[in-house]
């Protein structure tokens, strides 16, 4: 394991900026460079320590999922404790299974179901209870008042 | 839903990996799927436009950014409220996310979910307990539930289909 480097106020400046959209043209890392007053190979360097680092997941997409025809869940189950890893296995070996996440409360393990077709999250709750012998709850979306989502480093 | 190419669908699914970090990242995407920079370009732009990629951008691992205090605020709120007060939430700069979902009685009476995310539990708690003062929530059977530990975090894989479809 190599050591984290502190991010430095050019990091900062670039995990903050990029968060809300990135450009769409032939060089888009050397456009963002020269608005950001850095020229194209330190930001490609600098992203690279960032991803290396585990800071950055990726550039790309947030979907609209259901503009696709696809459908998104957050789903949850009570899991016993002393098999909750086992659990957590089982559910994550699904592809769909985008997040996963314990929680303090009786409904203990909360994730979030990805599909491409909206008849699908139905068969994989049904897989996972088969499974793993546990109810999972459903709480599919009725409505979006929100989805920011950005975090300031 | 919208009808898209499947040569769409593979830039999605390639995508989900993350955008190659070169100097010319729409060009090499293109040359692994057998299109041009320009139509690459165009595409995803179209992909933009019509509102299937709601936001482009870089998407961070916030955990490792310090972002340790995971809050999922919860309101079982009455359904001729919801709306307004959904709107309300969402209006507030430290609200992540905010949703109205299906409840699940009796195990689950919440209707309304608020994420906060923050450095410290403590400081995310006064957050929850300003919107449930500033909103007048008091008095709704509320629940606020911390994620202790992270199991998964990856990209949802939406443009697989035509993956599979070429391969």
């Amino acid at each position: 394991m190599t050591e984290k480097h502190p991010l430095d106020e050019i990091d900062r400046r670039i995990i903050n900026g990029l968060q809300g959209g990135f450009p769409i043209c032939s060089s888009p890392y050397a456009a963002v460079a020269h608005d950001m007053g850095l020229a194209e190979d330190d930001l490609l360097r600098r992203l690279q320590r960032l991803r290396t680092d585990g800071l950055l997941s990726r550039f790309g997409p947030m979907y609209h999922a259901e503009k696709l025809g696809g459908a998104l869940t957050l789903a949850a189950i009570s899991v016993p404790e002393d098999r909750y890893d086992a659990v957590a296995e089982q559910v994550n070996a699904h592809a769909e299974v985008a997040h996963n996440y314990a929680r303090e409360h009786q409904l203990n393990m909360w994730f979030v179901l990805a599909t491409e077709q909206l008849s699908r999250i139905d068969e994989v709750i049904a897989e996972i209870e088969a499974e793993t012998g546990l109810k999972v709850y459903n709480m599919p979306k009725k409505e979006e008042f929100f989805i920011g989502l950005r975090f300031e480093a | 839903m919208i009808e898209i190419a499947d040569k769409d669908h593979q830039l999605l699914a390639r995508l989900a990996d993350g955008l190659p970090l070169v100097s010319r990242p729409y060009a090499e995407m293109g040359a692994e799927l057998g299109l041009s920079e320009d139509d690459v370009i165009a595409r995803l732009r179209h992909l933009v436009d019509s509102g299937i990629i709601r936001r482009f951008g870089l998407i961070v691992r916030h955990h490792e950014l310090g972002y340790r205090a995971n809050a999922m605020s919860v309101w079982d709120v009455p359904d001729d409220e919801v709306d307004a007060l959904g709107a309300d939430l969402a209006a507030y700069p430290f609200v992540t996310l905010c949703y109205r979902r299906r409840r699940q009685p009796p195990r689950w009476p919440y209707n309304l979910f608020a994420m906060v995310h923050g450095k410290e539990r403590a400081h995310v708690l006064s957050q929850i307990a300003q919107l449930n003062e500033q909103l007048g929530l008091e008095h709704l059977r509320h629940h606020v539930l911390f994620s202790t530990k992270r199991y998964k975090q990856s990209a949802a894989r939406f443009g697989d289909r035509g993956l599979a479809k070429a391969g």
